[in-house]
């Protein structure tokens, strides 16, 4: 029961940063603009947070800072992509490049080292009374970061937005037939930047996670390709929100299993290996199947 | 006609250097330091003695072979991605072949050893290549996918299966016969140069000379048309990916062959995201693509002083690069100044 | 009252003038048809009107008010909607959310409910009958054109703008969109209708105003007026310099279509035969199975009924490289898309579709010497204007790029040519040679089959006509046999048989 319990637990630790970084997928590319930069985005929310925490000595204003920085970047992504009509995947490389040696450099500028921060002021877990107590479910409640129902209530948003809001109608629209929006007088271009500013904000607050509450401080890279996991979970759960957390959770799954399955002998980096290989076998066959967004990618004048 | 399209073509890319630059200054103003003399720092650190020069076009050239292996890929339409998962591939199948084929007479055994590692690069690079054409799915998700695949893939044997004795991970080292010689003693330099000039070479050759290279071009030009005079543009689709592979692999086989002798975990500070860079600075062609990744080798090796001199960390580089991408692959954002005149 | 008053309309797309002066006057509760051929400016001064365009010059004017209209919300805001040639449809969503995406009912939630309540009650009103919640993706063409009219209805247009809607319907369809526009019109709505068929303006339209190259010809009631007077409008006279010589020898068969099906929806399969020495002339409006023909006989598109033979010998199954081995010559239609590469070099173009031949391709290497050598020899013979075999095809004028790609694929001697919109984007100049190019090329023997949505251009060049319509032969004849306004009318639907089918 306790080796459930722990493995739940650990599995939803796991699952907030890939989970985010699918939704930042989702945001962006059902509006028909490819996010690769995930990865950079969610790293340099993870500075951000570290450096605001540092500065400030409030773990708070780092969550705080790593949202605008966010915000920030996901604005200049759109400008590059909308306004000077850069290739987009260029522009998710870019950045993702840009993020891992800027932090490098902010890193030895601020604290005159490489590698890693100080330790800084974190965001602590919480339990909740009661429901904590209960068997398996209880799991979800005893000592999790704020994150993880920050997580849930995201993805909450972000679905009723899509499908309870004219906004999102719309916003879901352009990434089918941006030109049918705007014929319906829609000002597609507008709904574009908001959604890549949510969604530099949303991989911001997922960078700050893993800087601010899995951990206290900055680690160079400390990403490593959830940022691409995410992206991956969003292409397996069909741009949805619901898709995304559902297919977050099993990449998470084969992340905690790592830990787990080093008692059976098998090496770490083949167990790491796992959520690639099993996100590859899916497009593989899924791929086909799977719709993205019709116009993924393409501009209206 | 051609010069002035190249007079502009260069132009756009040394504005993308400058505003790069400039914007890098910027951050190194940002960490406390002199721009001044950090870029002095980094100029003196690459070029500053005929020792300093070696390393500096040592550093180059694993860049360069990424580089053109996206560049071939680009003149198909291929963003090619995965140049980091097929260079460690490429690396490992090489170091394996010759560690396990050692009895091969030495001339034998090194081109044994080099095609294994480039045919291991095209086998990787083929999958996004086939995932496109023919499931019509992003080649870069799979790219991806495949790099993280492969670097843990080579990580497990260089810390498992095939790891020598004692706490580094690394392979043996491989039998000398193999080993790229070295140009001028107590640098990195080796005759792995010569490689990279005969391949680069080819590719020249081989794109602009050859009946199937420019069938490649065409399908990467206007597939359309291409594919209503009858080529096959799947098959080149694919074929870009596979020659792409190959490519990026000798970047990996140069380095562990020439450079470590052995394979060494993390031997590659991302040449394969890199060489993406260089094939767009350089516009895809052989020329530009050596010319661009002697540049960021002279970046590369004058970080190192830099970082030494100032408290500006190496990774200024890795910034100063991506926004030179940035800059680079938006055409709205640099026009010549013909366009402007007439609106 | 008019509804519409559009005074002195100039539109501009660089050299291109789509509208060139027009006065266009629609009266209220009227049905009121756009009549002109393909590209005369029709779709153009409708986006206008509906804000997707700003004209150059011109004043607009909707119930007698002056109007500025930026874009279609404003459009909208005055009553206007319009129902494009390319549905503007989301695949993806209903039927339901298609209709109300940009005015919604509620506030920051959607209130789905009401937004039912209120298409129900429209569908209820004008006799639709449409699944509100059925996805667009799973609907007819018919069906997706309702959705369209419905769209404008819900935004509460009284003027309505259909662009070409009856090019995709099958005849059932019409029928039924007739029906829907009718009542509509009785509700109180004016009706614009974009089209090029003359029977459905003679059956459903009160006025009509034709167009003919950015410009307005003609003017009046349908009850004044009959088909043929408006064929003639609509095709008018144009400068013809080149004539075909009457008399020239016919050889043996070279093409021969058999039973091919060139439409799904064409009740009829197409047969065609092209002699050496002979144009057959293929006329049409656009969209009438040409695209189609043109891709079944290179080999870029499936024959899923029907055989086409080169000098006897089947090649349905056949590459375009065999076909080509057989003795195709290809001008393509879209020469942009299909015929050249912009950005390679003149010499690099020559190459294009012939780069594995043997005498410019050896042990795979490119023989520079021989494909220049030839290049050369077509540009002279074709005097065309370059500044070297070096230059960028994308820098050279229209008639010259033309002019390449003829020295191209003629200089492999082929014993068929198809030629597909041969002069589209040319100057006077440049069409004269190139009418004058086929004429030599018939002498010589060759066997063509010409694509042309200009009749005069066939017309003039053509031994033998076949016109298409909805994918079957309307009518095949010796040129001579009819008159350009009976011919006109082929084009519109009317069926004929030929003397010399």
């Amino acid at each position: 029961m306790a080796g459930i319990n722990n493995f739940l637990a650990l599995m939803l630790q796991l699952s907030v940063p890939i989970i985010l970084g699918a939704l930042c997928g989702t945001i962006a590319e059902r509006g028909g603009i490819i996010l690769l930069g995930v990865e950079g985005m969610m790293l340099l929310g993870a500075f951000a947070g570290v450096a605001g925490s540092f500065f400030t000595g409030s773990a708070f204003a780092g969550v705080l800072l790593s949202i605008i920085a966010g915000a920030l970047v996901g604005w200049i992504y759109a400008l590059f992509c909308l306004k000077w009509k850069a290739h987009q995947s260029v522009v998710g490389v870019g950045v993702n490049l840009f993020a891992s040696g800027i932090t490098a450099v902010l890193l030895k500028a601020i604290w005159h080292t490489e590698g890693m921060s100080d330790p800084v002021a974190a965001i602590g877990s919480l339990t909740v009374p009661v429901l904590s107590d209960i068997p398996i479910v209880g799991a979800l409640f005893k000592n999790q970061s704020p994150y993880l129902y920050a997580m849930f209530l995201i993805v909450a948003g972000v679905w009723i937005l899509f499908y309870k809001t004219k906004y999102g109608l719309r916003y879901r629209a352009i990434g089918d037939q941006p030109h049918a929006v705007q014929t319906a007088g829609v000002p597609v271009n507008r709904y574009r930047y908001i959604a890549m500013m949510a969604a530099g904000a949303i991989a911001g607050i997922a960078g700050s996670y893993l800087s601010l509450s899995q951990n206290n401080l900055f680690v160079t890279d400390m990403v490593a390709g959830r940022g691409f996991m995410g992206l991956a979970a969003n292409i397996f759960g069909g741009w949805q929100p619901i898709g995304s957390l559902g297919a977050g959770m099993v990449f998470a799954v084969a992340q905690a299993a790592r830990f787990y399955l080093t008692d059976l002998e098998i090496p770490s980096q083949i167990v790491q290996m796992l959520p690639y290989v099993i996100t590859l076998l899916i497009l593989l066959f899924v791929g086909k199947r799977v719709k993205g967004p019709e116009a993924l990618g393409k501009l209206v004048d | 006609m051609k010069k002035l399209k190249s007079m502009s073509e260069l132009g756009k890319s040394l504005a993308a250097i400058g505003i790069a630059l400039v914007i890098g200054a910027f951050f190194v103003l940002l960490s406390g330091e002199s721009p001044m003399e950090a870029y002095g720092a980094l100029l003196k650190g690459a070029l500053g003695s005929p020792k300093s020069i070696a390393n500096t076009i040592s550093k180059s050239i694993p860049l360069a072979f990424t580089g053109l292996a996206v560049a071939l890929g680009s003149r198909c339409g291929m963003l090619n991605i995965g140049a980091e998962g097929q260079l460690h591939a490429g690396a490992m199948a090489a170091v394996l072949t010759s560690l396990g084929l050692s009895f091969l007479p030495g001339p034998i055994l090194m081109i044994v050893s080099i095609l294994a590692g480039i045919l291991a690069g095209m086998a990787v690079g083929s999958i996004p290549g086939i995932f496109k054409a023919k499931l019509n799915t992003s080649e870069v998700i799979v790219a991806i996918m495949l790099n993280y695949i492969c670097t843990l893939f080579t990580s497990w044997l260089v810390n498992g299966p095939v790891k020598a004795q004692g706490s580094a991970a690394q392979t043996h080292v491989v039998p000398e016969s193999v080993w790229f010689g070295r140009l001028i003693p107590q640098t990195q330099l080796t005759s792995a140069v010569f490689l990279l000039l005969i391949v680069a070479a080819a590719m020249y050759v081989f794109l602009w000379k050859t009946s199937l290279g420019y069938q490649l071009r065409a399908v990467g030009a206007n597939a359309s048309a291409a594919g209503t005079a009858g080529i096959k543009v799947n098959t080149f689709l694919i074929m870009s990916m596979v020659l792409s592979g190959g490519l990026a692999a000798l970047a990996g086989v140069t380095e562990v062959f020439g450079k470590y002798h052995r394979f060494i975990e993390g031997f590659s500070p991302s040449f394969g995201f890199t060489g993406i860079a260089v094939a767009i600075l350089g516009r895809n062609h052989p020329a530009g693509v050596l010319l661009t990744a002697l540049l960021f080798g002279i970046m590369d090796m004058g970080s190192l002083r830099m970082a030494r001199v100032t408290n500006v960390s190496t990774n200024m580089v890795t910034v100063v690069q991506s926004l030179v991408i940035l800059l680079v692959a938006a055409p709205e954002l640099i026009k010549w100044n013909k366009n402007r005149k007439r609106g | 009252m008019d509804a519409i008053k559009m005074k002195g309309i100039v539109k501009c797309f660089g050299p291109v003038r789509a509208n060139d002066g027009i006065d266009f006057t629609v009266k209220q509760q009227e049905i009121h048809c756009l009549l002109g051929e393909n590209g005369t400016g029709k779709s153009t001064l409708m986006n206008i009107l509906f804000g997707l365009y700003h004209p150059d010059e011109g004043e607009i004017y909707i119930h007698e008010k002056k109007a500025a209209i930026a874009n279609p919300n404003d459009a909208y805001a005055l009553g206007i909607g319009m129902v494009h040639q390319h549905f503007m449809l989301v695949n993806q969503l209903t039927v339901l959310e298609n209709i109300i995406i940009g005015k919604e009912q509620g506030g920051l939630f959607l209130d789905r409910k009401k937004s039912e309540e209120k298409v129900a009650e429209l569908v209820e009103r004008f006799g639709f009958k449409i699944d509100l919640h059925e996805k667009v993706v799973n609907l007819s063409v018919g069906m997706r054109q309702r959705v369209e009219i419905l769209k404008t209805l819900y935004r509460g247009a009284d003027i309505i703008i259909l662009d070409e809607p009856t090019a995709v319907l099958t005849p059932q369809e019409v029928d039924e969109l007739f029906k829907i526009l009718r009542q509509l019109k009785k509700e109180g709505k004016t009706i614009v209708f974009i089209t090029h068929k003359l029977n459905e303006t003679m059956a459903l339209s009160d006025r009509i105003t034709v167009i003919r190259k950015g410009k307005v010809v003609f003017e009046c009631n349908t009850a004044d007026t009959n088909e043929k007077e408006l064929a003639t409008q609509m095709v008018g006279r144009s400068v013809e310099t080149v004539v075909a010589k009457k008399g020239t020898k016919i050889g043996k068969t070279v093409l021969e279509l058999k039973n091919v099906r060139l439409q799904e929806k064409a009740e009829d399969t197409v047969s065609l035969t092209v002699h050496a020495g002979e144009i057959l002339g293929i006329a049409g409006v656009d969209g009438n199975g040409q695209q189609e023909l043109e891709a079944m006989i290179v080999g870029n598109q499936k024959v899923k009924e029907g055989s086409i033979l080169i000098n006897g010998t089947p090649v349905e199954h056949m590459s375009v490289k065999e076909r080509k081995k057989l003795g195709l010559g290809y001008i393509p239609s879209d020469r942009h898309r299909n015929a050249m590469i912009p950005g390679f070099s003149i010499a690099e173009n020559f190459l294009l579709g012939y780069q594995e031949n043997p005498e410019y391709c050896k042990n795979g290497f490119i023989q520079f010497d021989n494909l220049k050598k030839d290049a050369r020899k077509q540009v002279e013979l074709f005097e065309t204007k370059l500044a070297g075999l070096d230059q960028q095809i994308g820098q050279l004028s229209g008639g010259n790029q033309q002019k390449v790609i003829f020295g191209r694929e003629t200089s492999h001697n082929p014993g068929f040519m198809l030629v597909a919109q041969p002069v589209r984007g040319l100057d006077i100049g440049a069409i004269e040679k190139v009418h004058k190019t086929l004429l030599e090329l018939k002498e010589q023997g060759k066997a063509i089959l010409l694509i042309s949505a200009e009749l005069s251009e066939v017309m003039n060049l053509s031994d033998r006509i076949a016109v298409l319509y909805e994918g079957e032969v309307s009518a095949q004849f010796q040129n001579g046999e009819y008159t350009k306004e009976e011919i006109g009318l082929f084009m519109t639907g009317k069926r004929a048989g030929g003397k010399n089918a």
